[in-house]
């Protein structure tokens, strides 16, 4: 496993000590109700790198995602981001530590315009940059250019993702959580979308924690990977590691390419 | 095999409506042309008429025949002697007159086969209009109503013959504020309040108190100087009335923070019920179901209005009139309106009032950008409230008296279905669906024109049937424009153009 030591973007550089991870979640457990939805994930996201986990249906990515996100809170175990303990923080206080999430199901608002959507992605940050960060989204997704006074409602799938990874871009974090951008979207739009993801990767170091179903894609895009099956985090390595395993191969890969 | 010569008949000349629909001739031999759907065919003027004269007489005869026993036959006591029986077959037949008649009509136009179902991206042409209109729109308005109670007293000719009037605008603008400040609870944060009332309730309730409180009267007579507390109770009670409805609008928010569409309908509904019991039941404080009488009345910032020496129409040069007070009142109330619509004007353009739609809009997402959503709803119960308890301290000095008969469920209700029929979070609508309801209502009251003799006679009561109508009416808007009169929603910040959608194209959001 490497550590990528990439240009850091344009978010000061951390308080954290050099090596260690941007983001560190270790033994953490959830639950809904009584139910246990993670039984202990350590995972490790380093500064510069884009890490993706993958998994079946109700494996627990999401709810991991959700989890670091302080909704629901770990029973058990510790979130770290970039020196700090988050576990217990309530979600908009997560939030506000330059950690940004496009959530499942994209999320936009339908009945704001693109850029009320935009608006309210810089809600922390304020008006202090926002013109140049508005263009920045324009020049990496220009299709948001063009609808900019449609409300996000009558945007079509492919652009609401778009929409929903540039407000969450809008507050400049240092780590961008995307769960599931390829949701239901034709396969030349998710690659319009991961070739976005790759290109704020390696421009501007963003740092990326992906959840994706769409496992072949993302193994290709991430740096690293995990799996995830029911709770628990199985197998991990560089993406072009997980990629070649036979067990990965066969239950994520083949025939679902 | 013979071919039953149903492809002679031209299509649509069959009887619809009332008979099943027969597409494909019967007996042709699967995979020939005939098999195929039916082209489709412009619709044949004569038949549809046909069909819908023959659909009116058939659901007529139905009515009236299900009539028949229901309202044709009533038991009548005559003195102490047996039950008698009437007949009321004309009843019948004008019942059944008005189905066939209103079938006729909407078989014609919404019913009718082949009508041309509008589809596009713009807005509907009533909300293009208002679009168009809104930058006259809100000055017209405004004129309009700063002149209107000028307008009453011309057209009425005389200060005392227009109090109706005035009396009808200080009425119908008090329920256009509380219209406006539950417009920032369930349009703008999209928080579904059944219980508004409580909070009018509180401001009403904090003023009468305030205002016949002996302890404040006497301390302020000792220091201000006797008649004081009279004279300015409701110019410094309403701020305390603001903030007090406020506080119980946060009161309210905390427990349902949770909560959301229906369950905090429900819970709100129960807020204001208890409001409404505990007014009733602590009668050493609030005096019960009597209310509380004998509140002090308005004055000119001081000055009172009657005809004494000192009196707003001395002071001024003025003959004495009681209308004066009832103009100064509706002016009041005009302020109020206009203050709580700035307000919310501004606000939305503030982060507060972005935050407070975003929520409305997605609850998960707004938490996932950072924004503090207990903070954002408790903000909006509490904004909201407070132009409640402005709004009751303003009808406490109005009426002058206090029971909690006047915050009934119904008050909310009325106030919510403005809301909705304007089309949430618009205010221009808000305002118009006030006008229409409040006002439309009152106006009912005049139908005595219909007493004429050869309508309905003397001894018909036409107030009786305003509720029908007004019911009537709630649906048909609720039909026809399922999202409330206004439904486009103007952006608060653009690139290029102000461009407003109609509301229907994009669905709610469920967060």
């Amino acid at each position: 496993m490497s550590t990528q030591t990439l240009a850091p973007g344009a978010v000061a550089a951390s308080p954290a000590p050099k090596g260690a991870p941007l983001l560190s979640v270790s033994g953490v457990t959830a639950y809904y109700g009584k139910i246990i939805a993670l039984k202990g994930v350590d995972i490790e996201v380093n500064e510069g790198e884009i890490v993706t986990l993958i998994g079946a249906n109700g494996a627990g990515k999401s709810t991991l995602m959700m989890t670091i996100c302080g909704s629901p809170q770990a029973r058990d175990g510790r979130i770290v981001f970039a020196g700090r303990d988050i576990t217990g923080l309530p979600t908009h206080e997560i939030m506000r530590l330059n950690i940004a999430q496009s959530p499942e199901g994209r999320r936009i608002f339908p009945r704001m315009s693109v850029y009320e959507n935009l608006q309210m992605g810089a809600a922390i940050t304020g008006n202090t940059h926002f013109a140049q960060d508005l263009e920045r989204m324009f020049e990496m997704f220009p299709r948001l250019r063009e609808r900019i006074d449609q409300r996000g409602g009558t945007l079509s799938g492919g652009e609401q993702q778009m929409l929903s990874i540039a407000r969450a871009l809008m507050s400049r974090p240092r780590l961008l959580l995307l769960d599931e951008p390829s949701l239901g979207l034709a396969p030349l739009v998710v690659k319009q979308i991961f070739d976005a993801i790759k290109l704020l990767n390696e421009t501007e170091g963003l740092t990326v924690f992906l959840v994706e179903q769409n496992a072949y894609h993302a193994l290709k895009l991430a740096h690293r990977g995990y799996v995830m099956v029911n709770g628990r985090v199985t197998m991990s390595g560089t993406g072009a590691e997980l990629l070649a395993r036979p067990e990965v191969r066969a239950a994520y890969l083949e025939g679902g390419r | 095999m013979v071919h039953p010569p149903v492809a002679d008949i031209p299509p649509g000349s069959l009887p619809s409506g009332s008979l099943p629909q027969v597409d494909v001739p019967s007996g042709v031999p699967n995979g020939l042309p005939g098999a195929a759907p039916p082209p489709p065919v412009a619709p044949h003027r004569g038949s549809v008429i046909g069909s819908a004269v023959t659909d009116a007489i058939v659901s007529g005869l139905l009515t009236g025949l299900l009539l028949l026993p229901l309202v044709g036959f009533r038991a009548t006591e005559s003195g102490s002697g047996p039950l008698g029986l009437t007949y009321r077959f004309g009843l019948v037949a004008v019942f059944a007159a008005i189905v066939a008649v209103l079938r006729l009509v909407l078989n014609l136009t919404v019913w009718r086969r082949g009508r041309k179902v509008k589809t596009g991206t713009e807005p509907s042409a009533f909300a293009a209009l208002v679009q168009k209109a809104a930058p006259a729109l809100r000055p017209a308005f405004f004129s309009f109503a700063i002149a209107y109670p000028f307008l009453a007293i011309l057209l009425s000719g005389g200060l005392s013959p227009s109090r109706y009037w005035v009396d009808l605008g200080i009425y119908v603008l008090t329920y256009v504020m509380l219209g406006w400040g539950l417009n920032i609870v369930v349009g703008l944060a999209g928080l579904l309040d059944l219980g508004y009332v409580a909070f009018y309730a509180v401001g009403a309730y904090t003023f009468a108190l305030l205002s016949t409180s002996v302890p404040l009267n006497e301390f302020f007579a000792g220091h201000l100087g006797e008649g004081f507390w009279t004279a300015w109770s409701f110019w410094l009670c309403l701020p305390v009335s603001g903030i007090l409805a406020a506080f119980w609008g946060v009161i309210l928010g905390f427990p349902v923070l949770r909560l959301r569409g229906d369950y905090l309908a429900i819970v709100t509904l129960a807020f204001g019920e208890i409001i409404r019991l505990v007014l009733i039941n602590w009668v050493s404080l609030t005096n019960g179901g009597a209310g509380i009488s004998s509140i002090p009345p308005i004055s000119f910032f001081g000055v009172p209005f009657n005809s004494s020496d000192d009196g707003f129409a001395a002071r001024y040069g003025l003959d004495f009139d009681s209308m004066h007070r009832i103009i100064f009142l509706y002016f009041v109330i005009l302020g109020l309106a206009v203050l709580t619509a700035l307000v919310t004007i501004r606000l939305r353009q503030m982060p507060v009032g972005r935050a407070w739609e975003a929520l409305r809009e997605d609850e998960i997402a707004c938490r996932s950008l950072g924004i503090n959503t207990t903070l954002t709803k408790l903000t909006a119960f509490a904004t909201g409230a407070m132009f409640g308890g402005f709004a009751g301290a303003f009808f406490a000095v109005r009426v002058r008296f206090v029971s909690p008969e006047s915050f009934t469920f119904m008050e909310s209700a009325v106030i919510l279905a403005i809301v909705v029929l304007g089309g949430m979070g618009s205010q221009m609508g808000v305002a118009g669906a006030a006008i229409l309801l409040i006002g439309g209502m009152e106006m009912l009251r005049n139908l005595s024109f219909l007493k004429a003799d050869f309508l309905f006679g003397p001894d018909f009561d036409p107030s009786l049937y305003r509720m029908l109508i007004f019911g009537f009416a709630m649906v048909a808007v609720m039909v026809w424009r399922p999202r409330g009169l206004v439904s486009s929603r103007l952006p608060t910040v653009f690139l290029k153009e102000r461009k407003a959608v109609s509301a229907s194209l994009v669905k709610e959001g469920h967060g």
